[in-house]
């Protein structure tokens, strides 16, 4: 027992947080990517995730399967991405850090009243999978089946972009072009393509988010609200474009919102404020933060 | 033809010209105010209606403007009053009180509305409900609240159309407690609305001699619950009240659905709402919890069937949610008290609203004099999932509180004067 707790209740919420932690890293990597690669603050975030949401319900009443609505909704969420950078974000480049910013903040309004106008203000359902519904014991307690998967599949969304963009010929260009995209040019690649690629990205881990998450909360036009704020926390405490970071800090914003919702749950939603605080008068750049980001 | 220094133009002298100025002046006068005698006659009857329509508790509203139009139809479709037609004027209040304010402000001093129906929180209401007793005009509530009737936030404008808390939570844990057992955990959102439900709660259970094991207090508008809960379930209460509303009612109990939690204990809602009960689906299966209205009812009350099918008529065959009929019945008392009243004027309207005894879609009802609270019965009902017959048939209704004024907190005790 520590502080009335018994070990396995500690053990569980911790398994709680890294299960909240999975949700906060997939919502930050991307925001992380794009952020890190292109120097884009991508306001519109939340809402690639709402629209993801809805893309997910959308498939499943049409195909009755949320396997089919989990690997087409990032394609075509990453598809609207790649639009809205070929056609709105990359006039933008080299205008300064506010231009696009401003861009997906106002685009975000515009697409939250444009799913409000489709599917109307009320919100719609996705079910949980049939093969993943229920609670199993863990040992420490029972714990949903559906919270385990996502750890799984966020490890797995984690792994995968980890192995494209540290050990694939892409990736070596993607990082070079962070560095120094004129050389990059100069060697006779087109960035303009890279740059799209790593907009659709992005965008299509924030629309797979957006249908993982439909299950636990609903789907409704303002689900990417708090997201976007929560998705900026994480960034920030895990250094801006930092993909390690953004890991390390979703997992680290989850286990902090568990552990302190376990002894004052009052105080859950202002200690992933403090937290940031904290961590940012230690590492004003965040735990893996590199210099000069958003110069 | 000759031209001279007074010619303006062709065929028009200036001395013409101002005599033909005045006399379109004077007749336009004459006009404008001819007409506005007019329209003083046949000037709509104008009802402000702020409601939550984007946020959280979008569905409810959403159904609130559905069922209010339809007491505003009946109005007209029955040739108004004095040939003059009611009007409703929808709002967003976005379930924010200094938005709520500010169309409130808007819809008295602007639209010059009569009269103001509406608002789906505790805490926005009494916003709504300060603007409104400042500037005279009445304001019917359709949600739920204790603190609006008592005399420190009413006036003799303010009517409360819905239960309150305190009715409500004591009602369902009277029913509760007795069955499913003393040891009670809280899970309730943090404002004024889950504060009141959890006294009620608690009011009820000194009789029962409850134990409350935990009280956790959670942000409205949380998305997710996960962390509350194992603590919940390591404390293995016998029931779990869930004192929170709209999309924070679907999110939470589908989560302590998915957590397991229904294998030791029975989860409790002072208000479980059928707009919320339709969103969540099977996982809300065996949630017990309070109503002001439930569809099913037609089978026992007439008015019930009336409004049912009016409703359905509107609106493609769906069925009014709770709420939805509160804002039915917000609107028609005022409008019914306005042809009793044999007048718009809201002293005479207030009268009018005291003096009714109504049965619009549940039953028989009265405002009771102290502190205008609509005096009405609480349903009880469980939330079906295998043997539902269709989409709507989501309750089964297990016991309904008959109206009582002795259930209400005494007028004394709201610091009225009896």
């Amino acid at each position: 027992m520590i502080g009335g707790f018994s070990y396995d209740l500690i053990a569980l919420q911790m398994v709680t947080g890294v299960a909240l932690g999975a949700i906060y890293v997939l919502l930050a990597i991307g925001l992380s990517l794009i952020f890190g690669l292109l120097n884009v603050v991508n306001f519109a975030h939340g809402a690639f995730f709402m629209v993801g949401a809805y893309v997910g319900v959308f498939l499943f009443g049409l195909t009755g399967n949320f396997w089919v609505s989990l690997v087409i909704t990032p394609l075509l969420v990453g598809g609207l991405g790649l639009i809205v950078e070929r056609f709105m974000v990359r006039p933008l480049y080299g205008r300064g850090i506010d231009y696009p910013l401003l861009l997906t903040f106002g685009l975000s309004y515009v697409m939250i009243e444009a799913i409000r106008m489709t599917f109307g203000l009320t919100g719609l359902r996705l079910p949980t999978p049939p093969e993943l519904r229920g609670a199993v014991n863990i040992g420490v307690g029972f714990f949903p089946l559906y919270r385990l998967f996502l750890i799984a599949i966020t490890a797995v969304i984690i792994g995968a972009l980890w192995y494209f963009i540290e050990r694939t010929r892409y990736g070596l260009i993607i990082r070079a072009g962070a560095r120094d995209p004129e050389i990059v040019q100069v060697l006779g690649i087109d960035i303009a393509r890279i740059w799209l690629m790593v907009f659709g990205i992005g965008t299509g881990v924030a629309g797979l988010s957006g249908v993982l998450a439909a299950p636990l909360q609903g789907v409704t036009p303002e689900m990417g609200v708090p997201v976007l704020a929560e998705a900026f926390v994480v960034t920030v405490v895990g250094g801006m474009g930092s993909l390690v970071g953004a890991v390390i800090a979703g997992l680290l914003v989850g286990i902090v919102v568990a552990m302190t919702s376990l002894v004052a749950p009052d105080m859950a939603k202002v200690a992933i404020f403090t937290l940031m605080a904290v961590v940012l008068l230690v590492r004003p750049r965040g735990i893996m933060g590199r210099a000069g980001g958003l110069g | 033809m000759k031209m001279d220094s007074n010619t303006t133009a062709p065929g028009i002298n200036r001395r013409g010209l101002l005599k033909g100025a005045a006399a379109v002046g004077l007749t336009t006068l004459a006009s404008t105010s001819i007409f506005s005698i007019a329209r003083a006659q046949t000037a709509p009857i104008r009802i402000g209606f702020p409601v939550p329509l984007t946020g959280p508790f979008g569905a409810e509203a959403n159904d609130q403007v559905k069922a209010a139009q339809i007491a505003v139809k009946e109005f007209n479709d029955a040739g108004g009053f004095e040939g003059r037609m009611a009007e409703l004027l929808v709002r967003d209040d976005k379930l924010n009180p200094g938005e709520a304010a500010t169309r409130t402000l808007e819809l008295i001093e602007k639209d010059k509305v009569n009269f103001i129906v509406g608002s789906l929180s505790a805490a926005v209401q009494l916003s709504i409900n300060n603007v409104s007793k400042e500037r005279g005009v009445i304001f019917n509530s359709i949600s739920q609240s204790d603190a609006i009737n008592e005399v420190k936030d009413w006036s003799k404008f303010t009517f409360h159309e819905a239960l309150n808390p305190h009715i409500t939570a004591g009602a369902v844990g009277r029913y509760a407690f007795g069955k499913f057992g003393k040891k009670v955990a809280f899970l309730t959102a943090d404002y004024a609305y889950g504060h009141e439900m959890v006294r009620g709660f608690q009011r009820a259970g000194k009789d029962f001699n409850i134990e409350t094991v935990a009280d956790i207090r959670h942000p409205i508008g949380a998305s997710d619950y996960s962390a509350f809960l194992p603590r919940i379930q390591a404390l293995q209460p016998d029931i779990l009240c869930i004192c929170n509303f709209g999309r924070d009612q679907v999110i939470s109990i589908t989560q302590a659905t998915e957590f397991g939690l229904k294998g030791k204990t029975k989860i409790v809602a002072p208000v479980l709402l059928y707009t919320a009960r339709q969103a969540g689906g099977d996982a809300f299966e065996g949630v017990i919890g309070g109503t002001s209205y439930y569809w099913g009812l037609e089978n026992q009350i007439p008015s019930a069937k009336v409004l049912n099918d009016k409703f359905r008529a509107a609106n493609g065959g769906a069925v009014p949610s709770d709420y939805g009929a509160l804002g039915y019945a917000g609107v028609r008392s005022v409008l019914e008290a306005v042809k009793t009243a044999k007048s718009t004027d809201t002293e005479k309207v207030i009268v009018g609203m005291r003096g009714l005894k109504y049965d619009w879609y549940k039953g028989p009802q009265y405002y009771r004099g102290c502190d205008h609270q609509s005096v009405q019965s609480v349903i009880i009902v469980e939330s079906k999932h295998k043997d539902m017959k269709h989409k709507n048939d989501v309750f089964s209704v297990v016991s309904i509180e008959a109206p009582d004024e002795a259930k209400l907190r005494t007028c004394e005790e709201m610091g009225h004067k009896a």
